[in-house]
């Protein structure tokens, strides 16, 4: 496995929720990222992002660890549970917050903290960018 | 322009009860696919959209989609 995909590996175990954009939690850069992102506020829930902008290996090691071809994908405790069809349609039935509570317990609740990280950077292994 | 797709699909879920492309801008390339199939009996919907990936991994693969949103439901 390669090193960026150990780290992307690494981050959807670590984080509870995290979603795989193009953009960042404050700039978004596409419609169908923007609509997962607005399904996981929708429903209060805290979670990080990751920017697959700035380097196209990104995509292509996320894509070949999760089998999804698309971006973006949003993760919870470690599981894909789907791009931004799937997270507003489970956001519409009330299956997104059951899911959160499956998988996470209460913890998730926590509003609205939402926060970007890199998965690229060595120098930085926790990726704070904001 | 979504005949090809229509095409792959319904190679893929030949018992599909509903199956629609509609190309959502007129472009030829941001597509909504909805299928209706009793091959996704029992999964999860990233397991009924994975399958709907496999099916159009051409188009996805040479940049004829460039868009692509799915709805999928079990028969």
């Amino acid at each position: 496995m390669s090193e960026l995909r150990e780290r992307i590996k690494e981050t959807i175990e670590r984080e509870p929720v995290v979603a795989f954009i193009k953009g960042t939690h404050e700039q978004v850069y596409c419609g169908n990222s923007d609509r997962a992102l607005q399904a996981l506020r929708g429903v209060g829930a805290s979670f990080a992002t990751v920017d697959v902008l700035p380097d196209p290996a990104i995509r292509q090691e996320l894509s070949a660890l999760s089998n999804w071809p698309t971006i973006p994908q949003v993760f919870v405790g470690g599981e894909l549970i789907g791009g931004a069809d799937i997270v507003q349609e489970l956001a519409a039935t009330g299956d997104l917050e059951a899911k959160l509570d499956d998988k996470l317990g209460e913890s998730w609740r926590a509003p609205g903290e939402e926060r970007t990280i890199a998965v690229g950077d060595r120098a930085n292994p926790f990726g704070l960018v904001s | 322009m979504s005949g090809p797709l229509e095409d792959r699909l319904r190679e893929a879920f030949p018992d599909a009860r509903e199956l629609a492309v509609v190309d959502r801008t007129g472009g030829g390339d941001h597509f909504h696919v909805t299928v209706v199939s009793g091959r996704f009996n029992g999964l999860s919907l990233v397991d009924q959209h994975r399958l709907v990936y496999d099916a159009l991994a051409g188009p996805l693969a040479d940049g004829t989609i460039h868009e692509l949103r799915i709805t999928t439901r079990g028969d």
